[in-house]
């Protein structure tokens, strides 16, 4: 009889990242208003970062022209909601106590309410591609604090930023 | 040149500027009122603002799209203000969920304005108008200089607005 192994092999990448990806476009692909801004998220390991390709729909000041600042707004508000959905149900995920496949427009139970959220405008958003990528600066059991950042054509050119507050899901 | 204007022509100006706003349209926003630093519009509601697929309530996002425009059409017609506008920054604050089915309607005051600041505040309310969905706190660009480009730009609404005959 042979003993049982130490050590678990490690899973399979194709498993790994087919899991990740789904849980991904379930948070994502969920929700209509996202889609209506046609937001998607690229994720690199747990790292997101969400896009907001340029469209005619999107433009604020039609003489500049530029990027509404609602949508902005909206971009940076929903970058932050899915990052801080994503930090929360990342260890569920990845010990398996959650089944990707089940997350959906009917079944989402990661996503946090916002309390507050400040846009801090530093550039006007030009009719380009905008990216962003949320940090969760503290997450409590009831509260959370996460800060964006948006960039256009250079990393290091951030077009706005932003700070919210939210309230995470009761479990 | 924006002093030249009467207070008539200003809120003309800001309403065919918001009206021409894409964004605007895609989300259905019209302007109810706009005079003197007081602006009032409304957002139907659709279900391609939903936030919360479970519950139909429209995302965050939405609402703040309608707070910043309000605002900025609050500081547009606002007699001490130039015509155009720039968001410097906003803060919104989420009082409860919007009921799903009912109309959004955002009502904003520029209360302040100095020679390159205007400030705003805001509420957005569906039709239980006693308990507000969110409040909205917002600092504007008000650049009168002619130098600026900004300044510019509200030069070609203002013959738009000469063309279609609202003097």
């Amino acid at each position: 009889m042979t003993p049982p192994p130490k050590h678990k092999r490690p899973e399979p990448v194709e498993v790994v990242k087919h899991r990740r990806d789904v849980a991904l476009a379930g948070l994502v692909g969920g929700v209509p208003y996202v889609q209506f801004l046609g937001i998607q998220v690229e994720r690199h390991g747990d790292e997101l970062t969400a896009i907001l390709p340029f469209d005619e729909k999107l433009i604020g000041n039609p003489m500049l022209p530029a990027i509404h600042g609602g949508v902005t707004a909206a971009f940076l508000e929903t970058a932050a909601v899915i990052q801080l959905s994503w930090s929360t149900l990342w260890e569920d995920m990845e010990s398996g106590a959650l089944d990707p496949s089940t997350l959906g427009p009917e079944h989402m139970p990661y996503l946090p309410k916002t309390i507050d959220f400040s846009i801090d405008y530093l550039r006007s958003g030009l009719p380009r591609d905008a990216y962003a990528r949320a940090r969760v600066v503290r997450q409590g059991r009831r509260y959370a604090s996460v800060h964006v950042e948006a960039w256009q054509d250079q990393r290091g050119k951030l077009y706005a930023q932003a700070t919210g507050h939210f309230l995470m899901p009761s479990p | 040149m924006m002093k030249g204007m009467t207070a008539e022509q200003k809120a003309e100006m800001a309403r065919k500027f918001t009206e021409a706003i894409p964004h605007c349209k895609a989300l259905g926003m019209v302007l109810e009122k706009l005079e003197d630093g007081e602006a009032i519009m409304s957002m139907p509601y659709d279900e391609k603002l939903i936030g919360d697929p479970r519950t139909g309530v429209i995302h965050g996002g939405a609402v703040s799209a309608l707070l910043d425009t309000c605002c900025g059409s609050a500081v547009m017609s606002h007699p001490k203000a130039p015509a155009i506008t720039a968001t410097i920054d906003l803060r919104i604050d989420y009082m409860r969920s919007a009921t799903p089915g009912q109309k959004i309607t955002a009502k904003a005051t520029c209360y302040h304005v100095t020679r390159s600041v205007a400030f705003v505040r805001a509420v957005a309310l569906d039709e239980d108008e006693g308990r507000p969905v969110a409040t909205a706190t917002g600092a504007f660009t008000a650049d009168g200089d002619p130098k600026r480009r900004s300044t510019e730009i509200s030069n070609d609404i203002t013959d738009d607005v000469s063309e279609g005959g609202a003097a």
